[in-house]
């Protein structure tokens, strides 16, 4: 009796079983998330009907990955640590910017002067850390306001430093006047694309583009990989900074960090130091954002002063909560994810609108875009519970 | 169709659980006009669980319901919410104030019911267009003051008032409804200088005498005797007597609150106790200790904790009797002496008190006892890993969390203590209240203290968790020999399990005495009556 009735309710069980795994499935990765995903996918198959190439689409989104995502690693160690988003993200792109031109200044050219920028901007880094972290510590409860702000005024009193410092490199100051540090500064000489072009895989080299005599599929394979890049070393370098961090949250000092942001009053009880804690994962937060800013200027080409660190904070968070993140919770799966789509539809929706309208309002749509993206993100913002 | 009853309120065999915790048991009570019954019982008796349902609260509808019967005047009823229970006559005035403080006292008093002049614009844009009334507002409002019997200026702006002026002010609110019939009182004279107290009592006395029946909850077991003419005493949400107010005393009421005699002279003599040995040497010594914990100010304790014992901290709530160990333990800010093991422990630094030997497990289990968002096996090990250095494994030159024997250890705690979860790796917020506590002494296990701090460890779980809890704190001093403080409101519990008691009262111990002393003096320390001996 008891036989018969299992077997006649296996089939369904397991029916069921399997709706309820891609439920939980679905719930894991997140509704939000899987809405994305799949505008993201609209976007590359309505891609070519806008005369946009794939392989150019799927070169710029990968490049655009690896320039922003140690950038988006830099939210995780204070998410962790309950210090909230890392909206003072642009301080250690200062740090970065400080470390660069300390390095032009150097003047040891090739990928040397990489390695050197990050070397200067390291000490800046745990400065600038360390003080932001002992504010940080003063405000809990409002970090994330009072990190927008640290991240406005050190901005602006570095657009007065820019002027003032004393750097010579005829390449980084202005042409008349002799002193002050420009705008933009080519990385060309210095850096430029050495991550990139480290064991990158260039299928131009191999394939050349479609001709008159290929078939339709061979021709669209090699439109496709004609126009293909991988930059193996920006996303090797990533690879390392993600394993670093992923490592480091499970040693008993990230354990702590991971309790302090989890439930603060926990960590004391267990005798942490919770002020300690936190300003050491602002510091680490800092320094892998000058880290992240040197990788993005090396692929961009160009080191960006003044103002330019105003926009670096918004899409990286964006990035991380799109990705999944909570206020006090983050993973490395939320940075890859989170950056890939992030970037993904910022990158794609332009050309694609673009090449579907035929105006040129890419610009307009990029900034759209992407405001609009940080806007769905900002609203995404939740805080597990306590 | 149903004949006139004597009684305006009668509760019949009500019972009330809270996810299988059963809070109320078959308690009835009956209630005829002009009644002033007093409502006793410790905390937790399920007093405020009764008030709940004869209200209607949402909160008990939320969670299943009530069993039993509600009559008023003979006929059943079954509020959906409060304000239901306010339309048959039924008005509350809770422990915390529900007035607005830049209104006067008649503005509070009529609030929302105010009698309105209509004018031409309401008659256009309708009722919310209504002037008030101001003239019949202020005869509403000192009709009902009059009939409290106390002094209101029913002009002054309830901000500045007094304390006690706030307190009648809400009741004034109450009994200014033209149906009020009962009236329940929660704690109304614990915020009241003594003056003030005594005149609510004597409004008590006056409300009776307009035939409105008052339901009286306190502590305060000697107002009882003085305005009450019936004494419900309630213990582990059951009626356990009612008593006619004149021919008992505090001391009656204070045993009947606290619990039997025979239970815990059996507990306190069992065979496991000669297991171990208490050295007549104290491990720790409190001295002056003041800890500013709000709500539970310690003011100067001194304390000696033999070695192996398993003393008991009891007191009524709000007395100090929880700040003692957050203070120890650095949770709060504290000041005094404290000397553990031969050594003086710094005040304020939670690590130092973890590394010598100390442990705690909160009261407060979800903010301070666990990392809600995070598996049993990280609440579990966490602190050992951090105070220790346990659970740790070296790979290559950097030790990271050896995730093997964070299982093993978890596993054989959830194995031990009968946790009811999923797995290990389960989310400590899922877990029921009492396989929570159970998660909070595991964490305090793996630690291997030397005294461990147990503060009421079976709060808001269920009997079953509560025996299996208790059980473990007592095999664990047998078995490791290790000294345990348990801090409880639960005078029964204390007295099944320790060694001794200590009660304290108003911030200080106000007596220690064997577990085996009879509740009723246990009773008398709690109220804040010295024993001769003590006040010696």
């Amino acid at each position: 009796m008891t036989n018969e009735l299992e077997l006649q309710q296996t089939p369904q069980k397991k029916g069921s079983a399997f709706l309820e795994r891609i439920k939980s499935g679905v719930k894991a990765f997140g509704l939000p998330r899987l809405i994305i995903t799949g505008f993201l996918v609209l976007l590359f198959l309505i891609a070519p009907a806008a005369h946009v190439n794939i392989g150019t689409a799927i070169t710029d989104v990968i490049n655009r990955f690896g320039m922003n995502a140690i950038m988006v690693l830099a939210m995780v160690p204070m998410i962790h640590s309950g210090c909230g988003l890392n909206f003072g993200l642009p301080l250690g792109i200062i740090a970065g910017l400080l470390g660069a031109t300390l390095s032009i200044q150097t003047n040891i050219p090739g990928g040397a002067s990489f390695w050197l920028a990050i070397l200067y901007a390291t000490p800046f880094s745990v400065i600038f850390g360390w003080a932001y972290g002992k504010l940080l510590n003063k405000v809990k409860g409002s970090e994330m306001m009072i990190a927008t702000y640290v991240g406005f005024s050190a901005v602006s009193f570095m657009c007065m430093m820019w002027l003032l410092l004393p750097f010579k490199n005829p390449t980084m100051i202005w042409g008349y006047g002799g002193s002050g540090l420009r705008t933009t500064i080519s990385t060309q000489g210095y850096y430029y694309h050495y991550l990139n072009d480290f064991l990158a895989l260039d299928f131009s080299k191999w394939v050349s583009p479609a001709s008159v005599g290929d078939g339709a599929f061979i021709g669209a394979m090699k439109n496709f990989f004609s126009h293909l890049v991988i930059p193996t070393g920006m996303i090797l370098f990533f690879a390392v900074f993600a394993f670093i961090i992923w490592a480091f949250l499970k040693t008993k000092m990230g354990t702590a960090m991971t309790a302090v942001g989890s439930n603060s009053q926990f960590a004391m009880a267990s005798g942490i130091n919770i002020d300690r804690t936190r300003t050491i994962s602002v510091i680490m937060s800092t320094w892998l954002g000058a880290v992240g800013i040197l990788v993005y200027e090396q692929s961009f080409g160009f080191i960006q002063l003044y103002n330019a660190p105003f926009y670096m904070a918004m899409p990286a968070v964006s990035a991380i909560l799109i990705g999944g993140a909570s206020v006090n919770k983050a993973t490395i799966t939320n940075v890859i994810i989170g950056t890939i789509l992030y970037q993904g539809i910022v990158t794609m929706t332009p050309s694609v609108m673009n090449g579907l309208v035929h105006t040129d309002m890419s610009e307009v749509i990029r900034i759209i875009i992407s405001n609009g993206m940080i806007i769905y993100a900002l609203t995404r913002k939740t805080e597990a519970s306590r | 169709m149903a004949e006139k009853s004597d009684y305006l309120l009668e509760m019949k065999n009500i019972s009330k659980d809270y996810n299988g915790n059963v809070v109320l048991k078959d308690v009835s009570l009956s209630i005829k006009p002009g009644d002033v019954v007093g409502l006793v019982g410790e905390n937790g008796a399920g007093k405020s669980t009764l008030m709940n349902i004869l209200f209607g609260m949402n909160v008990i509808r939320d969670t299943g319901g009530y069993g039993g019967k509600i009559l008023i005047e003979g006929n059943e009823v079954n509020f959906a919410s409060p304000s239901d229970a306010l339309k048959a006559g039924i008005g509350m005035v809770h422990q915390e104030f529900s007035l607005l403080p830049g209104f006067t006292a008649t503005e509070n008093i009529l609030l929302n019911r105010e009698p309105q002049n209509k004018n031409i614009i309401s008659q256009v844009f309708g009722k919310r267009a209504n002037t008030l009334n101001r003239k019949e507002m202020q005869r509403v409002a000192l009709l009902a003051i009059t009939k409290l019997g106390v002094e209101l200026n029913s002009e002054m702006v309830v901000g500045s008032m007094p304390v006690g002026h706030k307190q009648f002010t809400e009741i004034s609110r109450e009994i200014s409804k033209p149906n009020i019939k009962l009236l329940v009182l929660d704690e109304p004279t614990a915020v009241l200088a003594e003056k003030e107290a005594e005149a609510l009592l004597r409004s008590i006395e006056n409300l009776s005498k307009a035939g409105i029946a008052v339901i009286f909850i306190t502590h305060r077991l000697q107002e009882i005797l003085d305005v009450c003419n019936k004494v419900v005493v309630m213990r582990d949400g059951m009626v356990v007597k009612e008593l006619v107010a004149k021919s008992t005393s505090i001391s009656e009421m204070a045993k009947l609150m606290v619990g039997r005699e025979v239970k815990a002279q059996e507990n306190a003599e069992d065979e496991t106790s000669k297991l171990r040995v208490v050295e007549n040497k104290p491990i720790l010594s409190i001295r002056n200790l003041w800890v500013d914990m709000p709500g539970e100010i310690v003011k100067n304790v001194n304390l000696d904790v033999m070695k192996g014992e398993f003393l008991g901290i009891g007191g009524l709530a709000g007395q100090g009797k929880i700040g003692i160990p957050n203070g120890i333990m650095g949770l709060y800010t504290a000041g005094g002496k404290v000397t553990f093991d031969g050594k003086d422990i710094p005040l304020n630094n939670p690590r130092e008190c973890l590394t010598s030997g100390l442990a705690f497990v909160s009261e407060d289990r979800r903010g301070v006892g666990l990392l809600l968002d995070e598996s049993l096996e990280w609440n579990v090990t966490f602190s050992a890993m951090q105070i220790h250095n346990k659970f740790l494994k070296k790979i290559g030159f950097i030790k990271f969390r050896d995730n093997k024997a964070i299982k093993k250890t978890t596993d054989k705690y959830i194995e031990q203590l009968q946790v009811k979860c999923t797995s290990s790796k389960q989310k400590a917020k899922e877990l029921s209240g009492g396989n929570q506590q159970k998660i909070c002494l595991a964490k305090a296990f793996v630690l291997e203290p030397k005294l461990l701090f147990v503060s009421e460890p079976t709060r808001g779980i269920d009997i079953g968790a509560k025996a299996l809890v208790l059980e473990s704190l007592k095999r664990y001093n047998r078995e490791s020999g290790t000294t345990i403080v348990m801090i409880s409101s639960e005078l029964e519990e204390l007295r099944s399990s320790c060694d001794r008691i200590a009660i304290i009262s108003d911030g200080a111990v106000s007596g220690i005495l064997p577990a085996s002393t009879s509740s009723e003096e246990f009773g008398m320390l709690m109220v804040g009556n010295k024993t001769p001996k003590e006040a010696s």
